[in-house]
Protein backbone atom coordinates (compact mmCIF):
# COMPACT_ATOMS: atom_id res chain seq x y z
CA UNK A 1 0.00 0.00 0.00
CA UNK A 2 1.92 3.04 -1.08
CA UNK A 3 -0.71 5.73 0.42
CA UNK A 4 -1.29 6.38 4.21
CA UNK A 5 -4.52 7.00 3.38
CA UNK A 6 -4.78 3.07 2.54
CA UNK A 7 -3.24 1.89 5.37
CA UNK A 8 -6.08 3.88 7.06
CA UNK A 9 -8.72 2.35 5.27
CA UNK A 10 -7.20 -0.81 6.48
CA UNK A 11 -7.40 0.02 9.71
CA UNK A 12 -10.90 1.36 9.79
CA UNK A 13 -11.75 -1.75 8.26
CA UNK A 14 -10.68 -3.67 11.63
CA UNK A 15 -12.85 -1.23 13.64
CA UNK A 16 -15.97 -2.04 11.37
CA UNK A 17 -14.91 -5.89 11.60
CA UNK A 18 -15.00 -5.45 15.65
CA UNK A 19 -18.40 -4.45 15.68
CA UNK A 20 -17.48 -0.77 16.59
CA UNK A 21 -20.31 1.78 16.03
CA UNK A 22 -18.55 4.76 16.57
CA UNK A 23 -15.16 5.34 14.80
CA UNK A 24 -12.90 8.52 14.64
CA UNK A 25 -10.80 9.34 12.22
CA UNK A 26 -7.81 12.27 13.33
CA UNK A 27 -5.11 13.23 11.26
CA UNK A 28 -3.01 15.52 11.94
CA UNK A 29 -0.28 17.90 10.33
CA UNK A 30 2.19 19.72 12.51
CA UNK A 31 4.47 21.16 10.34
CA UNK A 32 6.19 23.45 12.95
CA UNK A 33 7.59 20.00 14.86
CA UNK A 34 7.71 18.27 11.75
CA UNK A 35 5.09 15.83 12.86
CA UNK A 36 2.17 13.75 10.99
CA UNK A 37 0.00 12.03 13.64
CA UNK A 38 -2.43 9.50 12.66
CA UNK A 39 -5.14 8.13 15.47
CA UNK A 40 -8.20 5.53 14.97
CA UNK A 41 -9.96 5.05 17.70
CA UNK A 42 -13.20 2.49 17.71
CA UNK A 43 -15.43 1.20 20.38
CA UNK A 44 -15.78 -1.67 18.77
CA UNK A 45 -15.30 -5.09 21.18
CA UNK A 46 -11.50 -4.71 21.57
CA UNK A 47 -8.81 -7.19 22.24
CA UNK A 48 -6.65 -8.03 25.00
CA UNK A 49 -3.12 -7.52 25.50
CA UNK A 50 -1.95 -11.00 23.69
CA UNK A 51 -3.44 -10.67 20.94
CA UNK A 52 -2.59 -7.03 20.69
CA UNK A 53 0.78 -8.56 20.48
CA UNK A 54 0.32 -10.93 17.94
CA UNK A 55 -1.44 -8.41 15.17
CA UNK A 56 1.03 -6.17 15.23
CA UNK A 57 4.19 -9.12 14.68
CA UNK A 58 4.14 -10.51 11.28
CA UNK A 59 6.39 -13.20 12.29
CA UNK A 60 3.98 -14.60 14.93
CA UNK A 61 0.08 -13.57 12.84
CA UNK A 62 0.20 -16.70 10.68
CA UNK A 63 -2.00 -16.81 7.57
CA UNK A 64 -5.05 -19.00 8.95
CA UNK A 65 -5.83 -17.31 11.99
CA UNK A 66 -5.40 -13.56 11.35
CA UNK A 67 -9.10 -12.17 11.70
CA UNK A 68 -7.71 -8.76 11.86
CA UNK A 69 -5.21 -6.80 9.22
CA UNK A 70 -2.56 -8.24 7.75
CA UNK A 71 -1.66 -4.68 7.05
CA UNK A 72 -0.97 -3.82 11.28
CA UNK A 73 2.56 -4.90 10.87
CA UNK A 74 3.80 -3.03 7.28
CA UNK A 75 2.17 0.05 8.78
CA UNK A 76 3.80 -0.07 11.70
CA UNK A 77 7.11 -1.39 9.94
CA UNK A 78 6.19 2.29 7.43
CA UNK A 79 6.31 4.65 10.24
CA UNK A 80 9.39 3.54 11.81
CA UNK A 81 11.60 3.34 9.14
CA UNK A 82 10.39 7.07 9.02
CA UNK A 83 11.53 8.54 12.59
CA UNK A 84 7.98 7.36 13.77
CA UNK A 85 6.02 5.28 15.96
CA UNK A 86 3.09 3.05 16.29
CA UNK A 87 0.78 2.00 18.96
CA UNK A 88 -2.49 0.15 19.83
CA UNK A 89 -3.90 0.56 22.95
CA UNK A 90 -7.31 -1.77 23.48
CA UNK A 91 -9.36 -3.24 25.79
CA UNK A 92 -11.88 -5.94 25.67
CA UNK A 93 -15.31 -4.72 25.36
CA UNK A 94 -14.41 -0.85 25.49
CA UNK A 95 -12.38 -0.55 22.16
CA UNK A 96 -9.37 -0.02 20.40
CA UNK A 97 -7.11 3.16 19.82
CA UNK A 98 -4.20 2.99 16.78
CA UNK A 99 -1.71 6.06 16.71
CA UNK A 100 0.50 6.11 13.97
CA UNK A 101 2.95 9.11 13.50
CA UNK A 102 5.36 9.78 11.06
CA UNK A 103 8.60 12.45 10.51
CA UNK A 104 6.59 14.67 8.05
CA UNK A 105 9.44 15.50 5.90
CA UNK A 106 10.56 11.86 5.79
CA UNK A 107 11.85 11.38 2.50
CA UNK A 108 10.44 7.48 2.91
CA UNK A 109 6.81 9.17 4.05
CA UNK A 110 4.18 7.88 1.84
CA UNK A 111 1.84 10.17 0.43
CA UNK A 112 -1.02 10.62 2.85
CA UNK A 113 -3.19 10.04 -0.95
CA UNK A 114 -6.52 10.52 -1.41
CA UNK A 115 -8.85 10.94 2.31
CA UNK A 116 -11.92 11.42 0.72
CA UNK A 117 -11.83 8.20 -1.33
CA UNK A 118 -11.22 6.54 2.17
CA UNK A 119 -13.59 8.11 4.04
CA UNK A 120 -16.18 7.93 1.21
CA UNK A 121 -15.79 4.08 0.81
CA UNK A 122 -16.27 4.12 4.45
CA UNK A 123 -19.01 5.82 5.05
CA UNK A 124 -20.78 4.49 2.09
CA UNK A 125 -20.01 0.74 2.77
CA UNK A 126 -20.42 0.87 6.75
CA UNK A 127 -23.31 3.11 6.84
CA UNK A 128 -24.46 2.04 9.91
CA UNK A 129 -21.59 3.12 11.95
CA UNK A 130 -21.30 6.89 13.00
CA UNK A 131 -18.03 7.99 11.28
CA UNK A 132 -16.02 10.89 12.54
CA UNK A 133 -13.12 12.66 10.78
CA UNK A 134 -11.22 15.43 11.89
CA UNK A 135 -7.99 16.92 9.86
CA UNK A 136 -5.65 19.20 10.90
CA UNK A 137 -3.24 20.78 9.02
CA UNK A 138 -1.09 23.49 11.37
CA UNK A 139 -3.97 24.28 13.60
CA UNK A 140 -6.84 24.59 10.48
CA UNK A 141 -9.39 22.01 11.28
CA UNK A 142 -11.95 20.38 8.67
CA UNK A 143 -14.76 17.94 10.93
CA UNK A 144 -16.77 15.63 9.00
CA UNK A 145 -18.93 14.43 11.58
CA UNK A 146 -22.11 11.99 9.61
CA UNK A 147 -24.31 12.14 12.35
CA UNK A 148 -26.12 15.43 11.35
CA UNK A 149 -26.01 14.47 7.46
CA UNK A 150 -27.33 11.11 8.29
CA UNK A 151 -30.01 13.09 10.44
CA UNK A 152 -31.21 15.57 7.33
CA UNK A 153 -31.39 12.60 5.08
CA UNK A 154 -34.07 10.87 7.57
CA UNK A 155 -33.50 7.44 5.68
CA UNK A 156 -32.67 8.43 2.11
CA UNK A 157 -29.67 6.29 0.73
CA UNK A 158 -26.28 7.91 0.80
CA UNK A 159 -25.52 6.48 -2.20
CA UNK A 160 -28.58 8.77 -3.73
CA UNK A 161 -26.48 10.00 -6.64
CA UNK A 162 -26.79 13.92 -5.31
CA UNK A 163 -25.55 12.68 -1.37
CA UNK A 164 -22.92 11.18 -2.96
CA UNK A 165 -21.88 14.27 -4.52
CA UNK A 166 -22.71 16.71 -1.42
CA UNK A 167 -20.39 14.33 0.28
CA UNK A 168 -17.75 14.16 -2.37
CA UNK A 169 -17.80 18.18 -2.74
CA UNK A 170 -17.68 18.31 1.17
CA UNK A 171 -15.14 16.47 1.56
CA UNK A 172 -12.73 18.00 -1.21
CA UNK A 173 -13.77 21.38 -0.55
CA UNK A 174 -13.00 21.09 3.43
CA UNK A 175 -9.75 18.69 2.61
CA UNK A 176 -8.59 21.56 0.02
CA UNK A 177 -9.54 24.61 2.36
CA UNK A 178 -7.20 23.13 5.26
CA UNK A 179 -4.30 23.02 2.67
CA UNK A 180 -4.92 26.71 1.36
CA UNK A 181 -5.53 28.52 4.57
CA UNK A 182 -2.37 30.19 5.28
CA UNK A 183 0.03 29.41 1.86
CA UNK A 184 1.70 26.96 3.69
CA UNK A 185 3.67 24.40 1.52
CA UNK A 186 2.82 21.29 2.44
CA UNK A 187 5.15 18.83 1.43
CA UNK A 188 8.91 20.44 1.63
CA UNK A 189 10.24 18.28 -0.81
CA UNK A 190 8.18 19.32 -3.96
CA UNK B 1 -14.04 25.82 10.23
CA UNK B 2 -17.91 25.63 9.56
CA UNK B 3 -19.03 23.51 6.69
CA UNK B 4 -18.70 25.14 3.35
CA UNK B 5 -22.00 23.52 2.67
CA UNK B 6 -25.02 23.67 4.53
CA UNK B 7 -27.66 21.23 5.70
CA UNK B 8 -30.21 23.03 4.02
CA UNK B 9 -28.90 21.79 1.22
CA UNK B 10 -29.18 18.08 1.90
CA UNK B 11 -32.61 18.83 2.68
CA UNK B 12 -32.85 19.96 -0.38
CA UNK B 13 -31.56 17.35 -2.13
CA UNK B 14 -33.84 15.55 -0.01
CA UNK B 15 -36.55 16.43 -1.01
CA UNK B 16 -36.16 16.11 -4.81
CA UNK B 17 -35.01 13.17 -4.48
CA UNK B 18 -37.67 11.35 -2.75
CA UNK B 19 -39.96 13.28 -5.45
CA UNK B 20 -37.92 11.39 -8.05
CA UNK B 21 -38.82 8.11 -6.01
CA UNK B 22 -42.38 8.10 -6.07
CA UNK B 23 -42.48 9.09 -9.96
CA UNK B 24 -40.64 5.81 -10.02
CA UNK B 25 -41.85 2.29 -10.17
CA UNK B 26 -40.68 0.24 -6.88
CA UNK B 27 -38.95 -2.15 -8.70
CA UNK B 28 -36.61 -2.84 -5.77
CA UNK B 29 -32.67 -2.02 -4.83
CA UNK B 30 -29.62 -3.47 -6.89
CA UNK B 31 -26.83 -4.36 -4.35
CA UNK B 32 -23.42 -4.26 -5.35
CA UNK B 33 -20.65 -5.57 -2.66
CA UNK B 34 -17.21 -4.90 -2.47
CA UNK B 35 -14.56 -6.61 -0.88
CA UNK B 36 -12.73 -4.26 1.73
CA UNK B 37 -10.37 -6.68 3.86
CA UNK B 38 -6.06 -5.81 3.61
CA UNK B 39 -5.89 -8.20 0.43
CA UNK B 40 -8.79 -6.00 -1.23
CA UNK B 41 -7.72 -2.58 -0.46
CA UNK B 42 -3.92 -4.05 -0.98
CA UNK B 43 -5.11 -5.16 -4.88
CA UNK B 44 -7.10 -1.88 -5.05
CA UNK B 45 -10.66 -2.33 -4.06
CA UNK B 46 -10.68 1.24 -2.55
CA UNK B 47 -10.38 2.28 -6.55
CA UNK B 48 -12.78 -0.29 -8.20
CA UNK B 49 -15.33 1.23 -5.39
CA UNK B 50 -14.23 5.02 -6.40
CA UNK B 51 -14.92 3.91 -9.98
CA UNK B 52 -18.66 2.65 -8.85
CA UNK B 53 -19.61 6.01 -6.57
CA UNK B 54 -18.83 7.72 -9.32
CA UNK B 55 -20.56 5.97 -12.19
CA UNK B 56 -23.58 6.52 -9.38
CA UNK B 57 -23.04 9.95 -9.60
CA UNK B 58 -22.25 9.97 -13.29
CA UNK B 59 -25.42 8.01 -14.30
CA UNK B 60 -27.30 9.18 -11.67
CA UNK B 61 -28.87 6.10 -10.38
CA UNK B 62 -31.27 6.08 -7.82
CA UNK B 63 -31.47 2.64 -6.96
CA UNK B 64 -28.41 1.20 -5.78
CA UNK B 65 -27.32 -0.08 -2.54
CA UNK B 66 -23.57 -0.04 -1.98
CA UNK B 67 -21.80 -2.70 0.96
CA UNK B 68 -18.50 -3.18 1.77
CA UNK B 69 -17.62 -6.90 2.87
CA UNK B 70 -14.52 -8.20 4.98
CA UNK B 71 -12.38 -11.41 3.51
CA UNK B 72 -14.53 -13.84 1.81
CA UNK B 73 -11.87 -16.32 1.28
CA UNK B 74 -10.74 -15.72 -2.83
CA UNK B 75 -7.31 -13.38 -1.87
CA UNK B 76 -5.89 -14.37 -5.54
CA UNK B 77 -9.60 -12.98 -7.05
CA UNK B 78 -9.40 -9.44 -5.68
CA UNK B 79 -10.70 -7.17 -5.77
CA UNK B 80 -14.04 -9.12 -5.89
CA UNK B 81 -17.17 -7.15 -6.57
CA UNK B 82 -20.65 -8.74 -6.14
CA UNK B 83 -23.84 -7.55 -7.91
CA UNK B 84 -27.38 -8.92 -6.48
CA UNK B 85 -30.35 -8.02 -8.41
CA UNK B 86 -33.70 -7.76 -7.15
CA UNK B 87 -35.06 -11.82 -7.21
CA UNK B 88 -32.02 -13.04 -8.79
CA UNK B 89 -29.10 -15.11 -7.53
CA UNK B 90 -25.76 -13.07 -6.53
CA UNK B 91 -23.32 -12.64 -9.06
CA UNK B 92 -19.46 -12.36 -8.24
CA UNK B 93 -16.66 -11.09 -10.17
CA UNK B 94 -13.26 -11.21 -9.81
CA UNK B 95 -9.76 -9.08 -10.70
CA UNK B 96 -12.21 -5.90 -10.62
CA UNK B 97 -10.42 -2.92 -12.06
CA UNK B 98 -12.05 0.43 -12.20
CA UNK B 99 -12.76 0.04 -15.92
CA UNK B 100 -14.36 -3.34 -15.10
CA UNK B 101 -16.15 -1.90 -12.16
CA UNK B 102 -18.02 0.90 -14.99
CA UNK B 103 -18.42 -1.86 -17.32
CA UNK B 104 -20.26 -4.37 -14.77
CA UNK B 105 -21.91 -1.25 -14.06
CA UNK B 106 -23.20 -0.35 -17.34
CA UNK B 107 -24.06 -3.82 -18.65
CA UNK B 108 -24.78 -5.79 -15.56
CA UNK B 109 -26.64 -3.31 -12.92
CA UNK B 110 -28.18 -1.19 -15.41
CA UNK B 111 -28.85 -3.27 -18.29
CA UNK B 112 -29.56 -6.81 -16.39
CA UNK B 113 -26.71 -9.08 -18.18
CA UNK B 114 -24.18 -11.01 -16.88
CA UNK B 115 -20.66 -9.76 -17.94
CA UNK B 116 -20.09 -13.26 -18.18
CA UNK B 117 -16.05 -13.15 -18.82
CA UNK B 118 -15.62 -11.40 -15.17
CA UNK B 119 -17.56 -13.92 -13.31
CA UNK B 120 -15.83 -16.27 -10.47
CA UNK B 121 -17.53 -19.65 -9.80
CA UNK B 122 -18.40 -19.23 -6.00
Amino acid sequence: MREIALHILDIAENSITAGADQVIIQINEDLKNDLLQINILDNGKGMDADTVEKITDPFITSRTTRKVGLGIPFFKAAAEACDGCFNIESQPGVGTDVSVSFKHSHIDRMPLGNLTSTFLSLLIGAPDIHWVFEHKVNGNTFIFDDQPLKEALDGLALTEPAVLKYIRETFEEGINTLYHADQITLDPIS
Amino acid sequence: MTSLKSLDDLKRIREEALKKQQLKENSGKKEIIVGMGTVGIAAGARETLKAILEMIELEDLNDIVVRQTGNIGLDSFEPIVQVVLPDEDKITYGNVTPDMAREIIKKHVIQGEIVKEYQIEK
